[in-house]
């Protein structure tokens, strides 16, 4: 995939503009077509690989399972909830994913099963699994990463993009 | 539910990316940061760019991330530019670690391509037919010159009520502290001025400094070689984050024991315990603005086991009885430890009452301060405080009492020790002798509120979310400035002529003429007349030093926000305008004391005034020092590189009170309960202990954070920490909006419910432009004119069931849980 990188980037930094939006992109088309050799169609958004992550039956309420998205070096959990919540996914929409590298400085959080949280060991951040991964108190500057996930009719459980930026990479889609 | 960037890529920075050194404004710490910037157009590969890693690669825990908040596009030099703000992993401040404001820096710029910080000034704005017009910067410095010329010409400069900073970082910097003093202190002798963040013009820490100890006198390193780490009165997870992260956390790990004294359990707390385990944590929660009561008794038991240093007490510090009595600008005599000891005298068992504490945690907190080791060596402790007791009770004999502590073990100007105040923002003060300005210092708010000011002076302030009794100080500035905004009205169509005598009929009427110098439209901006935009660290180079003293330059990477500019040159075209006016007036002797004005940079202004009294240090010497910079005070130059000065006092020579004798002096502390007016009777009249609070989140920069998606999503409204019982009791749930009142007025929040929160305590976050805690600060003050921020009470009752932002919002406990 890493081929696609650089024609990828430059959407991501079109899409990261907000107001602007318009008027902005037409300004790197312009900038492009000074090279006109090398400007080609970019997608508007990253290609997310659609992984099966299991079966709605594996899931046990309040009992995380390791999941790695979108490769293998990005790991994150998928829960049940006990209740829905808003962006869950599934019949009850109470599943969620999150990565599970802080979006600090990159630490492994850790699930406290007591009160639904994710916690670094690093510096001390939550953040909460009920609340779409909202920062309860910490250091990153953004909520967790969260998986979108999508439920078939089988109950199979498939993540197919992300909320936010990973920690550790320029691209979610390396 | 929570906020989402939606962003999943950013540029990469390309291996030729323009690398600037950046200290970050928003606090004390002052982490480094290295700023890059390239072009537009431009970006670097997965292989090859500026961080010199491979970024096809996950990176480690630790590791360098560009997150989507350290990314923004600006201006530089005209051209829009793409920018990257990353901590600097050389930097001993913070060694490559961010907090969630510093990380926030480069988001926080304006930027008319990503549209964020929209709500900063770009032009100097004129109240003008019932609106603010913008307009050039001659037209408006016209306006402001030729009224307060008139003014302090026939009304003399009593008339002229400043507000100005008197720190470094954002707003402030030697650059801007000097032209703004110079301005104000050499052309003019103003004396009816106030700081940001109290009501006069005045030290903090008056007797620490009366005492010969200046408040910043460690290394940030003496946390990492202490025994304990005794704190009062902050919270500095929070607060000085990367400070404890880098700094105490490791001390902690080295087998240091942390004390802390505080009403409040807060995160530090928990964070300390984490580190250190339970049992080397000692938090002692006291009775609100009790604190001298337990520093006196702390020194009482030091002395009577004879853990003092002895040595250095006979060595540093005075020995002859009395060597300043108490009087009207000092509040409690100083003198030797044993002319103190008459006064500050109390029992284990008196303070444990009066604090309401264990005696026996206080005679470990003692211990742990100052019994030797088993193999008799001295202990070492590094006490830091903060708002606490700066803005608790009565301020000039409690810090004292507690600087009493460090120089009674001898804890000051040696390795592992110190006693410093943690600080805010980062200093940066240089300006002409204050001297003028007297000793109390006018009281400036009763003095506005008294009708008294034709012309107001405001920079970088916005009282109206950050001063004590708020609400009366906001409704009489509104009504004055309101009187002016008729007159201009009313004057709409005239001459310059016609529209100055107008605003002068108006302020001779019992109105007021304000300018408000900021980088945004503030709160108090809207009862002014003319807005005056400035701008910001690294949209020019800034030159301020952080809580060890250490300096350094941060550098210019972007342009100034449209017309905006920086407040050193601002006060200049204040200066330049104001000589031509007194000339127009007819008084060339007067206007004579504006010359001297002529810089074209930031850098004309710091070589007219930092360097005119350090003469080693110029910018360029500073660059070259990078992000590590040099602590003051600088003491040489050599081998190109400006020599520092780690740490104060390390001669036991004490200076800071100007005796020749050198010897420091301690504190006679009288424990008097509640000391200023007012206090004693709110506290028995109300439910509710108010607590004033900081949160991490956007603790100096809140302002700007008002326009931050990912802030207001996490709190959409002020929080106010309470006990889950007495939000029962009172049928608040959470996240419900509530109502403080007390006799100075009422402020409102959200109900956040808290574990740790004490019944009958509260703790409501500081400066939110939403709810202004200092709506219900009581206008007592205490001898100096301190503020009380801290010591307020009132009651609560619920306004309205939790608004919809409010519902989405995590309410779980801020502390970690393993
Ligand atoms: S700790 Fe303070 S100085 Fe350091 S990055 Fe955070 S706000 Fe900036
Ligand atoms: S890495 Fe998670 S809080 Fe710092």
């Amino acid at each position: 995939m890493s081929n696609k990188c650089n024609r990828l980037v430059d959407v991501g930094r079109r899409q990261f503009m907000r107001g602007g939006a318009f008027a902005v992109a037409g300004a790197a088309a312009a900038t492009v077509t000074s090279a006109p050799a090398q400007a080609s169609p970019a997608n508007a958004q990253l290609d997310y690989p659609s992984n099966r992550l299991a079966n709605i039956a594996d899931l046990a309420v309040n009992e995380p399972m390791d999941i790695e998205y979108p490769d293998a070096d990005s790991p994150g959990i998928l829960l049940k909830l006990g209740e829905a919540v808003e962006g869950g996914a599934g019949p009850d929409g109470n599943i969620v994913a999150y990565s599970v590298l802080c979006p600090h400085k990159g630490w492994y959080l850790t699930y406290s099963a007591e009160d639904r949280s994710l916690n670094c060991p690093g510096h001390f951040s939550r953040f909460d699994a009920e609340v779409g991964g909202q920062q309860i108190w910490g250091h990153a500057t953004q909520n967790l990463p969260q998986f979108t996930l999508r439920v078939d009719a089988k109950g199979d459980i498939y993540a197919e993009g992300c909320s936010d930026l990973i920690f550790g990479r320029p691209s979610n889609v390396l | 539910m929570a906020y989402k960037r939606q962003i999943d890529r950013l540029p990469i920075p390309p291996a030729d990316a323009k690398v600037q050194n950046v200290t970050c404004h928003y606090c004390i710490v002052g982490c480094g940061y290295k700023a890059y910037t390239w072009p537009r157009n431009k970006q670097g590969t997965l292989e090859n760019n500026a961080f010199g890693i491979n970024l096809g690669e996950q990176q480690p825990a630790d590791g360098t991330w560009l997150a989507p908040s350290m990314y923004n596009m600006v201006r530089q030099n005209g051209q829009d530019v793409h920018l990257a703000v990353v901590p600097d992993h050389e930097c001993v401040v913070n060694s490559g670690l961010a907090s969630i404001r510093g990380a926030r820096m480069a988001e926080n710029r304006p930027s008319r391509v990503t549209g964020t910080q929209q709500q900063r000034l770009s032009d100097p704005l004129v109240w003008r037919n019932g609106v603010w017009q913008p307009t050039t910067w001659n037209d408006a410095l016209d306006l402001v010159a030729r009224v307060t010329a008139k003014i302090v010409n026939e009304y003399g400069e009593d008339e002229l009520v400043v507000s100005m900073f008197d720190h470094g970082g954002s707003a402030g910097g030697y650059e801007n502290t000097w032209a703004t003093g110079k301005l104000y202190f050499d052309s003019m002798k103003v004396k009816n001025c106030r700081i940001h963040n109290r009501p006069a013009y005045n030290s903090e820490v008056h007797s620490s400094r009366d005492m010969g100890v200046g408040e910043l006198n460690y290394s940030y390193s003496d946390y990492e070689v202490t025994d304990t780490i005794f704190m009062i009165g902050a919270n500095s997870l929070e607060t000085q984050t990367n400070l404890f992260l880098n700094h105490m956390v490791p001390g902690l790990r080295n087998g240091a024991k942390f004390i802390m004294v505080d009403p409040r359990r807060t995160v530090t707390v928990n964070a300390a315990e984490e580190v250190a385990g339970k049992d080397n944590v000692l938090h002692l929660a006291i009775t609100p603005g009790t604190d001298m009561a337990l520093f006196n008794a702390l020194l009482t038991y030091i002395v009577d086991n004879g853990w003092t240093d002895n040595d250095f007490i006979a060595a540093s510090t005075f020995q002859g009885g009395e060597a300043v009595a108490e009087g009207s600008s000092q509040p409690a005599g100083l003198g030797s430890l044993n002319y103190a000891m008459q006064t500050c005298r109390t029992s284990i068992e008196e303070a444990a009452g009066i604090c309401g504490v264990d005696a026996a945690d206080i005679v470990k907190a003692a211990e742990w301060i100052a019994k030797p080791h088993d193999d008799g060596a001295r202990r070492k402790c590094v006490t830091a405080y903060e708002k606490g007791i700066i803005w608790g009770n009565d301020n000039y004999r409690t810090i004292g009492a507690l600087v009493n502590i460090s120089l009674a073990t001898g804890n000051i100007g040696r390795e592992g020790g110190g006693c410093c105040r943690l600080g805010g923002h980062q200093e940066g003060y240089y300006r002409p002798s204050d001297a003028h300005v007297g000793r109390p210092a006018e009281y400036v708010d009763q003095l506005l509120i008294k009708g008294g000011g034709k012309v107001y002076h405001v920079w970088a302030c916005d009282h109206y979310k950050t001063t004590l009794n708020a609400s009366q100080f906001k409704r009489v500035l509104k009504k004055r400035s309101d009187m002016v905004k008729e007159a201009m009205d009313a004057a709409a169509g005239g001459t310059r002529e016609e529209l100055v005598d107008a605003i002068v009929g108006a302020v001779n009427a019992g109105g007021i003429f304000v300018v408000d110098v900021d980088i945004i439209h503030s709160q108090i901006g809207q009862n002014a007349h003319v807005l005056l935009p400035a701008c910001e660290s690294n949209e020019m180079n800034l030159t301020s030093m952080n809580g060890e003293r250490r300096m350094r330059l941060s550098e210019r990477y972007m342009d100034p926000f449209g017309n905006s500019k920086p407040d050193c040159l601002i006060a200049a075209g204040v200066a330049q305008h104001m000589e031509a006016a007194l000339r127009d007036l007819g008084n060339d002797a007067y206007a004579d004391q504006f010359k001297g004005y002529d810089w074209e940079t930031e850098e004309d202004a710091f070589m007219d005034g930092y360097n005119a009294g350090n003469p080693e240090v110029t910018y360029e010497r500073l660059r070259a020092m990078g992000n590590n910079g040099v602590q003051e005070p600088v003491a040489g130059y050599e081998n190109g590189q400006l020599v520092g000065t780690p740490r104060l006092y390390a001669d036991g020579n004490f200076d800071r009170h100007g005796r020749d004798d050198k010897k420091a002096l301690f504190c006679a502390a009288q424990w008097r309960g509640y000391a200023a007016a007012g206090k004693a009777r709110e506290a028995e009249n109300h439910n509710f202990f108010v607590n004033n609070v900081r949160a991490n989140i956007f603790w100096q920069n809140q302002f700007l954070d008002q326009d931050s998606d990912f802030v207001q999503d996490r709190f959409p409204y002020p929080f106010i920490e309470m006990n889950a019982a007495d939000m029962a009791d009172l049928g608040i749930s959470a996240g419900d909006l509530i109502e403080i009142t007390n006799e100075n007025g009422a402020t409102q929040g959200m109900a956040y419910p808290t574990d740790t929160a004490k019944r009958g305590q509260v703790a409501m976050v500081f400066g939110s432009p939403a709810g202004s805690q200092g709506n219900v600060v009581n206008p007592g003050v205490s001898e100096l004119i301190l503020p009380e921020y801290k010591l307020t009470f009132g009651n609560v009752r619920k306004l309205a069931d939790a608004p919809p932002q409010a519902r989405a919002v995590s309410f779980k406990s801020k502390e970690y849980k393993a």
